[in-house]
């Protein structure tokens, strides 16, 4: 709906742009004038080689109209224009015609707009920081205590005219001490505030260590190896992994990698994986955990981190502790994870949180045309064995693949079907049962 | 137990030997501040100002001393050891004896959110740190009436 609305509407700018009347450019694309009106406002769908002829008679490349080149541009303006302030109305209706007719200046204004974004939601965790950070209150504290005992004391000794000696020396004494107390601090200070800039990024440490996995494609040969992988060979030095912190994560993860690795060598679990997709059988996580005598989830670990291979499956991957935080994100092509905030409620990987231990499968849909569709496998598990006294604490993980027909096999799976999202604010099903929030992309 | 700093000059016991003159007039303050040196300059300029000066670094017990003393005034530190002074006023204003005890409240952290939750507790006055002796002093006369 939403890239045929696109498309009518800038076939619309793009033929006014060119001062071709309706007619004229429903005969050269072989159409009649009332179907082609009918197309321009979005009544009724072009087909592929109606879009293609169209394309061709305007004289742009098929993509211009066939693909939804411009989908995240209006996405990104619509969003913009939902939060601009009162006195401005944008004309929502004619956005399109401003991307077709103007796409320099539509870009920088999106461009603008995630600028904006990005900025807001780093000042939010600055000021987040600054109003949280335990090290940082204790140390202002201890500035502000020290300024205070010196500002009083200082005065006295300033507009008391005759001040008896023996408090006169008492007084200069505390100053003193004060004053040393107050360089002690603000040395301090300095010293945590210059530690922490390299963390006064705009990543949080999981972005970092997100970007830095997409860059490699989640896959390092060095896991594979039987030696430990050189940990600081591989984070240093690496542009995405700023901070500290993330370096940290990233660490965990290669050792976790290598673990993996080491018990479930990239040979075995290549041969086992092609063999049924060739068996035609499909896809099926349980019956290749069992061959492969692995836990299922270090088999949705090391398929999300395979080497990419043409004749393969590309694997996505989301884990998240029992609040729901998203802790493990490998996104594939068309799983649109959120950026902010909290994910979709119906993923199965929450569904799996409430029933710890089961596992659970289902044929998933995201909003999009065409639909990007994916089987997912999600189970929630202890991480360690519970003690009696102690919490449960769950890990969730979901792996995500697309529904090909080898991946489905054969028969097409019994399986639940769900129409997801990534998260409410993005997301255009507004009869959604789960939805928390209004979206700022539907109606 | 009341934390008797060493004054120059004074014995720390002698309230009563202490000036009546200015506009403090021998009024009872309390002055409940866990840094010496703060404690200290307001014990000074309080009673050079007349006011007889008690001042307290614990928040464990201020509630007993407070009861104990019967002050004219309160000036309490936000942050203190062992019981925080909201936490101490809160308790105070649920005691209908104590419920009207001018209460000047400080504190490093001058955000309005934290001036509005003192305010909420029930304090008389706000002031952050730093403050001028002039100011709190003006404070402290207006808040008794003189």
């Amino acid at each position: 709906m939403l890239k045929s609305q696109l498309a009518g509407n800038r076939i619309r700018a793009l033929r006014k742009a060119r001062k071709l009347a309706q007619a004229e450019l429903a005969r050269l694309a072989g159409v009649s004038p009332s179907y082609l009106n009918l197309i321009e406002h979005n009544r009724r769908r072009a087909s592929p080689a109606l879009l293609d002829a169209i394309a061709e008679t305007l004289n742009i490349p098929a993509e211009t109209l066939a693909q939804g080149a411009e989908d995240a541009l209006v996405e990104v303006l619509r969003a913009s224009a939902a939060v601009t302030s009162a006195e401005i109305v944008p004309e929502l209706d004619r956005l399109e015609e401003l991307i077709g007719r103007f796409p320099g200046w539509a870009g920088h204004l999106a461009s603008l707009a995630q600028r904006v974004e990005t900025q807001e939601r780093a000042i939010e965790r600055l000021s987040d920081r600054m109003a949280h950070d335990p090290n940082l209150s204790a140390a202002l504290h201890e500035i502000v205590s020290a300024v205070t005992a010196v500002q009083s004391t200082a005065a006295i000794l300033v507009e008391t005219g005759e001040l008896d000696r023996d408090w006169r020396e008492k007084f200069h004494g505390n100053i003193h001490a004060d004053s040393q107390r107050l360089a002690r601090a603000a040395e301090a200070l300095v010293a945590y505030l210059d530690a922490s800039g390299e963390e006064a990024g705009l990543a949080a440490p999981q972005e970092e260590l997100e970007s830095w996995l997409a860059r490699h494609g989640n896959h390092f040969a060095a896991i594979e190896e039987p030696d430990p992988p050189d940990l600081a060979a591989l984070t240093e030095g690496q542009a995405e992994l700023a901070s500290h912190a993330a370096r940290e994560m990233a660490r965990t993860w290669l050792v976790q990698a290598h673990t993996d690795a080491r018990a479930l060598p990239l040979a075995p679990l290549l041969a086992a994986l092609r063999a049924m997709l060739a068996s035609g059988a499909g896809f099926r996580p349980d019956a290749l955990a069992e061959v492969l005598d692995v836990p299922m989830d270090r088999l949705f670990r090391r398929l999300a981190t395979l080497p990419e291979a043409r004749d393969l499956p590309r694997f996505g991957l989301v884990e998240c502790d029992g609040s729901g935080t998203l802790t493990q994100r490998h996104p594939i092509e068309g799983f649109a994870l959120p950026r902010f905030g909290g994910a979709c409620p119906l993923w199965p990987l929450y569904q799996a949180l409430a029933a710890p231990l089961r596992p659970l499968s289902a044929l998933i849909e995201f909003p999009g045309r065409p639909a990007p569709r994916f089987l997912a496998f999600a189970r929630a598990e202890p991480i360690r064995p519970a003690g009696f006294q102690a919490p449960v604490v769950l890990r969730a993980s979901m792996l995500l693949v697309p529904a090909t027909p080898a991946v489905l096999g054969g028969v097409p799976p019994a399986l639940p079907q769900l129409e997801v999202g990534s998260s409410c604010r993005v997301c255009p099903r507004l009869a959604c049962i789960a939805r928390r929030e209004p979206s700022i992309v539907a109606g | 137990m009341a934390q008797n700093h060493c004054v120059p000059g004074e014995s720390t016991a002698d309230r009563a030997s202490m000036t009546k003159a200015g506009h403090g007039g021998g009024r009872l303050v309390l002055v409940l501040e866990d840094e010496p040196n703060i404690s200290e300059a307001i014990r000074f300029i309080l009673h050079r100002d007349g006011w007889t000066v008690i001042s307290h670094a614990e928040g464990q017990d201020a509630l007993e001393m407070i009861v104990r003393e019967r002050p004219a005034l309160l000036i309490l530190d936000v942050m203190l050891p062992g019981r925080s002074g909201l936490d101490i006023l809160e308790a105070l204003r649920a005691d209908p004896a104590l419920a009207d005890l001018p209460v000047i409240v400080l504190t490093a952290k001058g955000q309005a959110a934290d001036r509005e939750r003192a305010m909420r507790s029930g304090a008389s006055l706000y002031m952050a740190k730093p403050f001028s002796n002039a100011e709190l002093l003006a404070a402290a006369r207006q808040l008794v009436g003189v």
